[in-house]
């Protein structure tokens, strides 16, 4: 555990220096424009306008680098993000507004895919030797082979463009009013339908393999042949003596695989046009927008940490056997 | 099933190869022959600009392919200098190595490669592999550190070490060989995953290759030419898109059909 945590701080002090050295790797004119942009906008002299394009993107290519580097990260932990240079907002708040986007469809696609990948995979342990089980195989395999941004693009075709039973872009219609609100919450469903397919659809495949293969080995124990030998129920053995113990080491996967997602899916977001931090990272990554970038991929580190860590915990936690 | 995947596989390899040198590739523009359908002249009908599709795709195949391959040539060196290199010098560098490669796996690796290929503005299909390279190795070498650390107990080493032979004999006569399986495998499993990420950067535009590029030819119909929205532009978007999914799913069953034929306990006759 405490070698886990270590490694935690090492990943995320790493993170922290690429982006330095990123923002470092800035091409020295990027001051200069904004700073001749600032003094057109705010009618300063060069010298003031240049002092404050140095504050606003938080880098000052003046200093001695150590300097700079214990700058940086004074600021960072001051939770000082610096400002994006197209969006003109401090990054803090971009990144504010689209965290609980990100958040929002990656516990509803992770949920999804999860309920349903692991309930597949123990049916079909339950029921080894059905037609069930070749089946599942040549799902997943097929589905590996798609990337999911490519089916993102297929979904978009045939349940957007040909079809149109579902919206093509954006998180919610703008005729509706954000709030607690039926129109604004069906519109919200709506929206999130392609992304969360698009996600869910490969993310079932691999859910319902590895829930097999840990039901297939709980199936082996004793204790199940108890439980049938007493004629209890199926849907009740399933449920409570297999499904019960063969979830133990699929949730601690649950919590990777959320950590992973919550940095945000440039090319899903990007394609749907949701505003979650992969959309922003794209962008930012487009235009070249290093104090954006930065924020984002800093967000994005902590949320795979964080969830490497709560994994390892759970497992802990969930597993008595793993306890002294 | 698994002869299928090589021959799909072959088949891209012989387009990739001598495919450009058959089928001219026009890059004006003819715009009276915009989104034309499939037709003797243009088996695949035409994008935006009125250029052939297949022509575009066949010369598109070659950059797919040098990605993927240099990906994956990359990262094996990589990863068996570190992972291999791990387990015999062992000590501080081991303990040094492995925490770096807990680091490389932790750190979030598509967006490090977006941000890399784009800042680093690549511009030919090596340089590309070589930088999706840098993040595609630590896994491999992880699983060939703790290899290396079994096979050195095993008894035909033990056997190599008492007979006096070299550590250069006993690494690449003994060891190398029995790591060879795994290697092919996982080259495999690299070079299709940098497809996935190679295509995914090019698709968002911040990789700036040629027109014909499959990754291009994505972000030029999803994103800039509106052939998404279409009908008459479906073409120009399915054709790249079934390409990746063939080529993709042809390298699944040639891995498939790899580890079955190292593991006898997995062949049937």
């Amino acid at each position: 555990m405490k070698k886990r945590l270590l490694l935690s701080l090492l990943t995320v002090w790493v993170a922290l220096t690429f982006t330095f050295i990123l923002v470092r790797q800035m091409p020295g004119d990027f001051l200069h424009t904004l700073a001749l942009q600032l003094q057109n906008t705010h009618g300063l002299a060069y010298a003031q306008a240049r002092e404050m394009a140095k504050l606003q993107i938080c880098y000052d290519p003046d200093e001695p680098i150590l300097k700079q580097y214990f700058h940086y990260l004074s600021n960072l932990a001051q939770g000082e993000l610096g400002r994006s240079t197209t969006y003109r907002i401090p990054v803090l708040d971009i990144l504010l507004s689209a965290l609980p986007w990100t958040v929002f469809i990656t516990f509803l696609a992770a949920g999804f895919s999860f309920v349903v990948g692991t309930t597949l995979g123990f049916w079909t342990a339950w029921r080894r030797g059905s037609w069930l089980d070749p089946a599942l195989t040549f799902y997943a395999t097929l589905t590996q082979a798609i990337p999911d941004f490519l089916l993102g693009v297929m979904l978009l075709l045939v349940l957007g463009v040909q079809l149109q039973w579902l919206p093509l872009r954006g998180a919610y219609s703008p005729e509706t009013e954000p709030g607690l609100n039926l129109p604004f919450l069906a519109s919200l469903l709506q929206h999130a339908v392609l992304p969360v397919l698009a996600f869910s659809i490969p993310a079932v495949g691999s859910w319902a393999l590895s829930a097999k293969a840990t039901a297939t080995s709980v199936l082996g124990e004793d204790y199940l042949l108890v439980a049938r030998a007493k004629g209890l129920k199926s849907w009740r053995i399933l449920r409570d003596y297999l499904g019960r113990n063969a979830i133990i080491p699929l949730i601690s996967n649950l919590a990777t695989s959320l950590g992973a997602l919550l940095g945000g899916s440039m090319l899903i977001e990007t394609l749907f046009g949701f505003p979650g931090l992969g959309y922003f990272l794209a962008q930012s990554i487009g235009t070249r927008d290093y104090p954006l970038m930065q924020g984002l991929f800093l967000l994005s580190t902590l949320a795979i940490v964080a969830g490497n860590l709560a994994a390892e915990i759970l497992s802990h936690q969930l597993d008595p056997r793993s306890r002294r | 099933m698994k002869r299928a995947g090589l021959v799909i596989l072959c088949t891209f390899l012989l387009i990739a190869l001598i495919g450009p040198e058959l089928i001219p590739l026009d890059g004006t523009s003819h715009y009276e022959e915009r989104f034309a359908p499939i037709s003797w002249r243009h088996w695949l009908g035409t994008d935006y600009a009125g250029r052939d599709v297949w022509a575009q795709l066949v010369h598109g195949s070659r950059d797919i392919l040098l990605i993927a391959f240099s990906t994956g040539v990359f990262a094996v060196i990589l990863a068996l200098l570190v992972g291999v290199g791990s387990a015999l010098i062992g000590g501080v560098v081991d303990a040094l190595l492995v925490g770096a490669v807990d680091v490389f796996l932790t750190v979030p690796s598509f967006p490090l490669m977006a941000i890399l290929s784009a800042l680093f503005r690549v511009g030919d299909p090596i340089t590309f592999g070589f930088l999706l390279a840098l993040w595609s190795w630590p896994g491999l070498a992880r699983s060939l550190r703790a290899q290396v650390l079994t096979m050195q107990h095993r008894e035909f080493i033990e056997v190599a070490r008492l007979m006096r032979m070299g550590s250069w004999h006993i690494l690449w006569r003994e060891i190398f060989p029995n790591l060879v399986p795994y290697l092919s495998l996982n080259f495999i499993l690299i070079a299709r995953n940098a497809i996935t990420a190679s295509v995914g950067i090019m698709m968002l535009g911040l990789v700036p290759l040629r027109v014909e590029n499959w990754g291009m030819m994505l972000n030029l119909a999803a994103f800039q030419s509106g052939a998404l929205f279409l009908p008459q532009g479906r073409l120009y978007l399915l054709a790249p898109l079934s390409a990746i999914i063939l080529f993709q799913y042809s390298l699944i069953l040639v891995a498939g059909a790899v580890e079955e034929y190292f593991d006898p306990r997995l062949q049937r006759n």
